[in-house]
């Protein structure tokens, strides 16, 4: 079985105007979102508390906002969380002992029945500080990393094709939370971190390619060996990025709600993941103005394979 | 035309690590027990209570399947439904004295052959199991101030002792100022405390308010001898009270400069973990002034200079002597119980100076009143105007007022408190001594013991088919090529498995469970990328021989490439990331690795096996 015909001769480079006017639009709503509207960020890096609780049938929402401001906590903000019988009960730091309030809160709903205890996240204020700073931290050092060891194995100007690409990943990843007001949490940040990997790995295979092929053929053009490199490599893209896809529409099907966002993150990720590798990766090598003279210095190994 | 073929070597390799990896996931398939532990810090558990915990059981007619003595330490009980055991923990709770502690367990079953080769099941992360996490804050500002304040007295007795002059030693804020007469006491009070103080102070002559003074700073070394000490203790503390508590493996450890982590799996009553952990109690004795009116002091304010104001738990004031005759550092053991009107007591038994002053002063006022004091101090964290702020409310309340019926010495009881699940926690608190430091509770994350099997359940049902999925769609797609990235991918998962149940402390969690699904979408892609180079080959015309060989090492460097930089991400994740994201980051790096050993050895060794030998074989791919 094949996804794709034996010969593929798409001119995705030619289209590269189209991917750049794509990208320009997507980064703009983005980036524009982010500061316009920023992230829904979740206890984790926002503080404060939350509870799930689990009751034996579907709950009233309006009985148990009620109940939580009769107890004086009318800040609350009152969810179901997956079902009709599971609630999520949010509150932010306030001036009073904040780490015994999910007790009170928990006293405070048993008064109205039966109910279980499911989940407590508390966050302290600063310790929501440094999370934070430590995922943005975490993110930079990543992005670093990678830049540094792409720019070791092939050369500066991939490097920055590289990071080009991860960056419009991330930054479209993250637009797309802060757009659709998913909650952004530790798992969405782990998510992310994965994105980034995930992603590179796409570009870096095009990347082996296009560098074998600027050695292979070097009477084509730059636009040529692009092309050809990104055709010869679309099937394996398209495998990867499809099974990937497929554990995880299993994961954010089956896997429950408590990465639901996690799950969402990472399959977002990996279709950008797979449309920039494809697009914008080489758009930015052709920006960059690479070309065959670039990659001389070790001469290409297994040219007597070639029939 | 050469011949595929791996040396004998290598195929060892392919099927041995996979095998032996499968005995170390092995202990995996066995479910773990619900269980009770049964431990004690202060009694030897033996024959006799074994019998007396059976006899429990018997007569609640709780059913269990294995009773195990681990040394003299503890007691396992065994049970076939998580129901018995919620039932027997509270019945042995009830019975047995509290000197032992029972704690919910999940024990884990794993068969004796396997044991015997040290194959352990995952450590499942409080996600998983139920439990609950916190994150402690150590109050450094509390301790240092209490260093400057300690090493002030000292400063004034040195000086006292060597009969040195000077105006006054006081703190301020971060520097002890001890001001001096003139100049020349001066030199003598610096050359006196630069002796005995030159490794924990700068001591430097100066000024303060225009007087000649002596200005000590801690210096770094001596600071940070005072962080470390302060987080020791009060993790001692930590454990003796998790101990109290009765927690099957607890883990406590101190993370970053001044926090520490305490892990109590099984917990559910967060409410008392928390009572339990960060509070402070501790008791004082002290004589009723019966010649002052209490009730003239507390509405005039006026107090006599030898008394203090206190109020009894039901609201009446009471005069207390400023003078205490006991204080609660002298206990050494507390248990709780009941008095002879079945009201809840404490039971308080004195080390030998706490017995021999007690014994004096109680002795001299036999007849006369005598309070109790219980103190309780509690930190918290409050925001107000978006600031953060750390509180400690202290409550002294008098619990107790009784007349001194004869002289009191090494044992003891004092009553007063309101519930048994206060005489409980006092005598626990009591028994474990007290924090060096306040301590806040920075974070906190509990998980239902529901919730933690739901994880479970459906981290292992996506697991199952995501699995599933991308196995047909490899088959379907690659054919018989398909068929052996499959059990490339079957080895992949089990040495995962088998890997994080052998490195010790690696704890299987909700997002690392996401790792091993993403690992299982990503593990092919290293099969994908040889598989199409393959057929790239075939299509340019190459022989089958020739085309395995070439989609093979030509893959190689580009899987290399691809799996490094994915590896860097979990790296970085790993390093910043907290409790499960951890985990996340582990699987996620451990199941690169290992396909990078199914994928690229394991694949070739089957693929040579079937194709190999074969002069012109007609490639399912």
């Amino acid at each position: 079985m094949r996804l794709l015909p034996r010969k593929l001769k798409i001119d995705f480079m030619g289209r590269s105007r189209h991917a750049m006017v794509l990208s320009g639009i997507l980064l703009a709503l983005s980036i524009g979102s982010l500061l316009y509207q920023g992230l829904n960020l979740g206890v984790d890096f926002e503080g404060g508390t939350l509870i799930e609780v689990g009751y034996p049938g579907p709950a009233e929402l309006d009985e148990i906002r009620a109940q939580l401001e009769a107890s004086g906590f009318d800040r609350a903000v009152v969810q179901h969380f997956g079902s009709a019988q599971d609630v999520l009960v949010r509150i932010k730091p306030d001036e009073r002992p904040q780490s015994e309030l999910s007790n009170q809160v928990l006293e405070s709903l048993r008064g109205g029945g039966e109910l279980e205890l499911r989940r407590v996240e508390y966050v302290g204020p600063q310790v929501g500080e440094e999370l934070r700073d430590d995922g943005g931290l975490a993110m930079l050092y990543a992005l670093g990393l990678i830049l540094i060891y792409v720019a070791l194995r092939f050369e500066y100007r991939f490097s920055f094709g590289a990071v080009v690409a991860l960056v419009h990943d991330v930054i479209l990843t993250i637009g797309f939370f802060s757009l659709t007001r998913i909650e952004f949490d530790l798992t969405v940040l782990a998510a992310i971190l994965a994105v980034i990997g995930y992603s590179m790995n796409d570009t870096i295979v095009v990347f082996d390619r296009i560098r074998e092929n600027f050695r292979q053929l070097r009477r084509h053009s730059s636009i040529e060996v692009l092309n050809v490199s990104i055709n010869q490599t679309l099937a394996r893209t398209l495998m990867t990025s499809l099974t990937t896809l497929l554990v995880l529409l299993a994961l954010f099907f089956f896997g429950g709600e408590v990465i639901h966002a996690f799950s969402i993150a990472l399959i977002v990720g990996v279709i950008i993941g797979t449309y920039s590798s494809i697009y914008v990766a080489g758009s930015s090598l052709l920006v960059l103005g690479v070309s065959g003279r670039d990659l001389e210095v070790t001469p290409p190994e297994d040219v007597d394979d070639r029939p | 035309m050469k011949a595929n073929q791996y040396p004998w070597w290598k195929n060892l390799l392919v099927i041995g690590i996979p095998l032996v990896a499968a005995f170390y996931a092995a202990p995996n398939l066995y479910p773990s027990d619900p269980s009770v532990q049964i431990s004690s810090s202060r009694a030897a558990i033996g024959e006799a209570e074994q019998q007396q915990v059976e006899q429990i059981l018997k007569l609640k007619a709780l059913p269990y399947h294995g009773i195990e003595r681990e040394g003299e330490e503890s007691l396992l009980v065994r049970f076939a439904d998580p129901e018995d055991q919620l039932k027997a923990a509270d019945a042995l709770r009830g019975a047995l004295s509290d000197r032992f502690s029972v704690a919910l367990h999940l024990a884990p079953a794993t068969p004796g052959w396997l044991e015997a080769l040290n194959a352990h099941p995952m450590n499942l992360g409080l996600d998983l199991r139920g439990g609950v996490h916190f994150l402690l804050e150590v109050d450094l500002n509390a301790s240092i101030g209490k260093a400057y304040q300690r090493h002030a007295m000292d400063v004034r007795t040195l000086l006292r002792e060597q009969e040195i002059r000077y105006r006054g030693v006081r703190v301020q804020g971060e520097e002890v100022h001890v001001l001096a007469r003139d100049a020349d006491t001066l030199e003598q009070i610096e050359e006196a405390i630069e002796e005995d103080y030159f490794d924990t102070f700068d001591v430097v002559a100066g000024e303060v308010e225009g007087q000649p003074s002596v200005l000590m700073r801690l210096t770094p070394g001596a600071r940070s001898e005072i962080r470390r000490n302060a987080i020791g203790q009060n993790m001692i503390t930590l454990r003796k009270r998790v101990n109290e508590l009765g927690v099957a493996e607890p883990v406590i450890q101190q993370q970053g400069r001044t926090r520490i982590a305490v892990q109590l799996p099984g917990v559910q009553d967060t409410a008392r973990a928390k009572e339990i952990l960060g509070a402070t109690a501790t008791l004082e004795f002290r004589l009723v002034d019966e010649q002052a009116d209490p009730y003239l002091a507390a509405e005039t304010g006026k107090v006599p200079l030898a008394d203090e104001l206190y109020y009894e738990r039901d609201g009446n004031p009471v005069l207390l002597k400023r003078r205490v005759m006991l204080t609660g550092e002298h206990i050494i053991d507390a248990s709780s119980g009941f008095d002879e009107r079945g009201l809840p007591a404490v039971h308080i038994t004195l080390d030998g100076d706490g017995a021999r002053q007690f014994a004096k002063v109680t002795g001299e006022n036999v007849k006369r009143l005598m309070g109790v004091v219980f103190i309780e101090q509690r930190s918290d964290t409050v925001v107000a105007n978006g600031e953060t702020r750390r509180v400690t409310r202290e409550s002294r309340e008098v619990i107790n007022v009784a007349r001194i019926q004869e002289q009191l010495s090494k044992r003891f009881q004092i009553t007063g408190l309101d519930t048994s699940r206060e005489s409980r926690n006092l005598a626990l608190l009591l028994r474990a001594g007290a924090l060096a430091t306040p301590m806040y509770i920075v974070e906190e994350r509990t998980v239902g013991p529901s919730l933690g099997q739901q994880n479970i359940d459906l981290g292992a049902l996506s697991v199952l088919i995501g699995f599933l999925l991308v196995m047909v769609f490899m088959a379907l797609y690659y054919r018989l090529f398909g068929l052996v990235a499959d059990l490339a991918l079957v080895a992949n998962l089990v040495l995962i498995v088998a890997a994080m149940s052998m490195i010790p402390g690696a704890t299987l969690t909700l997002p690392g469970i996401a790792g091993i699904v993403l690992t299982v979408g990503m593990a092919v892609d290293a099969n994908v990328l040889i598989f199409e180079r393959i057929r790239e080959e075939l299509d340019n015309g190459n022989s089958p021989q020739a085309s395995i060989q070439a989609g093979y090492s030509k893959a190689l460097s580009t899987i290399a490439d691809a799996n490094i930089t994915t590896l860097i991400a979990a790296i970085v994740l790993f390093a910043f990331g907290t409790g499960p994201i951890k985990g996340f980051a582990v699987t996620l790096s451990i199941g690169i690795v290992a396909s990078m050993f199914t994928a690229i050895m394991g694949t070739r060794a089957v693929i040579n096996r079937v194709y190999g030998t074969r002069r012109s074989p007609n490639l399912a791919v």
